[in-house]
């Protein structure tokens, strides 16, 4: 069994190159591989210049995805949130993920809707889902539950059944319109 | 001509008495947004100053419930994002299994969803066309648009039983191989679906009316579409010419003979000329993987337990019977690596892809989608700003948002 004939959409382009200079001007990288997919584990701080380097002289100017998972009840996992950034090159089709780790009691990073305006509302979904605020953030609300919300449902502590939100909720009557 | 929204915006400040200022309520229960998202518009007499969306209406937690439902489960949830080509979410869910998983499924199979991709975009693009026909003003376009969709419908009940909610696909194969009389359909339909094409392109590719309700609107420059992640037709319409079928070829997609279709213009019309050429070339794709489908199992071998067996397997056989075991106990099952991994398919919408992340137990521990209806929604403010109250629906129509993809 390869991991590279292209099954699943080989990442067929190289990228040591990138993580080499990379690891040039960044101390403190972790970086694996998995199926052809190369990862890196970046530092909260570093998190933005990391992603700004990417697009400005690595030529990453495609965000293909931003989110994050909750690692509460993951095994052997230290840090409470994983954000992970998908990032390609749309001239020689590369493909990097660039994780980092957040925690209590206030989750956050740096925003990256200055790199790329499609982070906007990808970012807004993180922090309505997993309550991990993004600082510098133009328009940082909940995008997809309403606003008076009180959790955030993407995380581990926030069961799959109950009695939900719901009752929390103003109700709005027609004597109140 | 359509004013700048750099005009207004110095004058945007809520508390400020406008009087020449509206604003109006659209949505969510709307014929044009054909389903369930609101917009609150600006409007100086007829012309959008600024539009504010406000979706999830349809949030149903589905990335919650990836978390609680098994790799073969989740695919019933998949085919309720994109329910107007469910099949090219499925292809998409169990592709990402499977390169977590590491199963490499059976040529015949790769062939197989190439298929029922291919035929899924082909009812998408019909859906999108027709329903951008019809918020233009023309109706009849878009009951031609629906009849072949109406045979793609066939195809997939002779296919899996189905009509709308399919769940064709399993982990490491398909849920039944294709018969031969859903080939005869699909050579029927291949038959059929350019004479659609050609009225379609008749009746609307020189519509006055249409070319001036389309032409022009909702422009998107070929650095905004990549700085604001769009993918799919939006993208190919305004000049990228990123499409995953090619540049990260998956399945077996680097075996047919296909072109990518882009446009420069990027306004409405240009996403109308892209998704009418993409249609051909699934046609082209279709007809080479239906003439040169190969033979041998759909499904990996029972022996690998990574596929449920076939019941007669698991009554008859004693591999068929332990493979049944191992998957189904609750203590048994895949075997999956504690890993995270991202998988991209190039859905007929754009760039669908799932970020699974695997934590050695049958369910995953988080599946997130990436929709491509959520990215592209983000584009509306800016492509609306400027042109006037009848130019949403062309707008949104170009766009093709799926609610149900869009809230997840």
């Amino acid at each position: 069994m390869s991991a590279n004939r292209g099954l699943w959409g080989a990442r067929t382009v190289p990228v040591e190159q990138v993580i080499e200079r990379l690891q040039a001007v960044f101390t403190g990288l972790t970086v694996s591989v998995f199926r052809g997919q190369t990862r890196v584990v970046v530092d909260v701080e570093s998190l933005h210049e990391l992603l700004q380097t990417l697009k400005e002289e690595h030529g990453f100017d495609f965000l293909t995805d931003i989110t994050c998972v909750d690692y509460l009840h993951y095994r052997d996992a230290t840090d409470r949130f994983g954000l992970v950034y998908l990032l390609a090159n749309t001239a020689t089709n590369e493909q990097i993920a660039i994780r980092t780790f957040v925690n209590d009691p206030e989750p956050s990073a740096a925003s990256v809707v200055d790199l790329w305006e499609g982070a906007n509302w990808l970012e807004r979904e993180v922090w309505d889902m997993f309550g991990v605020r993004f600082a510098g953030h133009p328009d940082l609300r909940r995008i997809l539950l309403p606003d008076a919300f009180a959790a955030h449902p993407l995380r581990k502590d926030y069961p799959l059944q109950g009695r939900g939100e719901r009752h929390n909720l103003p109700a709005v009557t027609r004597a109140d319109g | 001509m359509p004013r700048t929204a750099s005009e207004h915006s110095g004058n945007l400040v809520h508390d400020e008495p406008q009087p020449y200022v509206w604003t109006m309520n659209f949505g969510p229960q709307h014929p044009a947004t054909h389903t369930t998202l609101r917009l609150v518009l600006k409007l100086d007499g007829e012309t959008v100053i600024d539009a504010m969306p406000d979706i999830g209406y349809l949030h149903s937690g589905f990335e919650k419930l990836g978390e609680h439902l098994d790799y073969n489960q989740y695919v019933t949830i998949t085919d309720r994002m994109n329910y107007v080509s469910p099949m090219a979410n499925n292809v998409a869910w169990h592709l990402a299994v499977e390169k977590l998983l590491g199963i490499e499924v059976t040529p015949r199979c790769q062939s197989i969803r190439v298929i029922i991709a291919e035929l899924s975009r082909i009812a998408d693009h019909l859906l999108c066309l027709g329903a951008m026909g019809l918020d233009t003003g023309a109706f009849t376009h878009f009951i031609y648009a629906f009849n072949p969709r109406e045979q793609i419908y066939d195809i997939c009940e002779a296919l899996c039983g189905a009509r709308l909610t399919n769940s064709y696909t399993r982990v490491g194969g398909l849920m039944r191989d294709i018969s031969a009389a859903a080939i005869e359909m699909i050579r029927a339909f291949l038959k059929q679906i350019p004479n659609t094409l050609r009225d379609m392109e008749r009746l609307m590719g020189q519509n006055r009316i249409f070319l001036g309700r389309t032409q022009g609107v909702g422009v998107l420059t070929r650095r905004e579409a990549i700085d604001r992640s769009c993918s799919g037709p939006v993208a190919r319409a305004s000049g990228v010419t990123r499409d995953l079928r090619k540049d990260e070829p998956y399945l077996n997609y680097r075996d047919f003979d296909f072109n990518i279709c882009c446009a420069e213009a990027g306004d409405c019309y240009a996403r109308y000329l892209v998704r009418m050429a993409e249609m051909r070339e699934s046609i082209k794709i279709i007809d080479q993987a239906i003439e040169n489908l190969p033979p041998g199992p759909v499904n990996v071998g029972d022996d690998a337990r990574q596929i449920l067996p076939s019941k007669a397997n698991v009554f008859s056989t004693i591999e068929g019977l332990i493979t049944h075991f191992e998957l189904v106990m609750t203590n048994r099952g895949f075997s999956t690596p504690c890993e995270e991994t991202y998988c991209a398919t190039e859905a007929p919408n754009g760039e669908l892809g799932f970020y699974i992340v695997g934590d050695g137990s049958q369910t995953a521990y988080r599946a997130r989608c990436r929709p491509p209806s959520f990215i592209h929604f983000a584009l509306f403010p800016h492509l609306i700003r400027g042109h006037t109250l009848s130019d949403v629906v062309a707008v949104l129509g170009s766009l093709n948002i799926i609610a149900a993809e869009l809230d997840r």
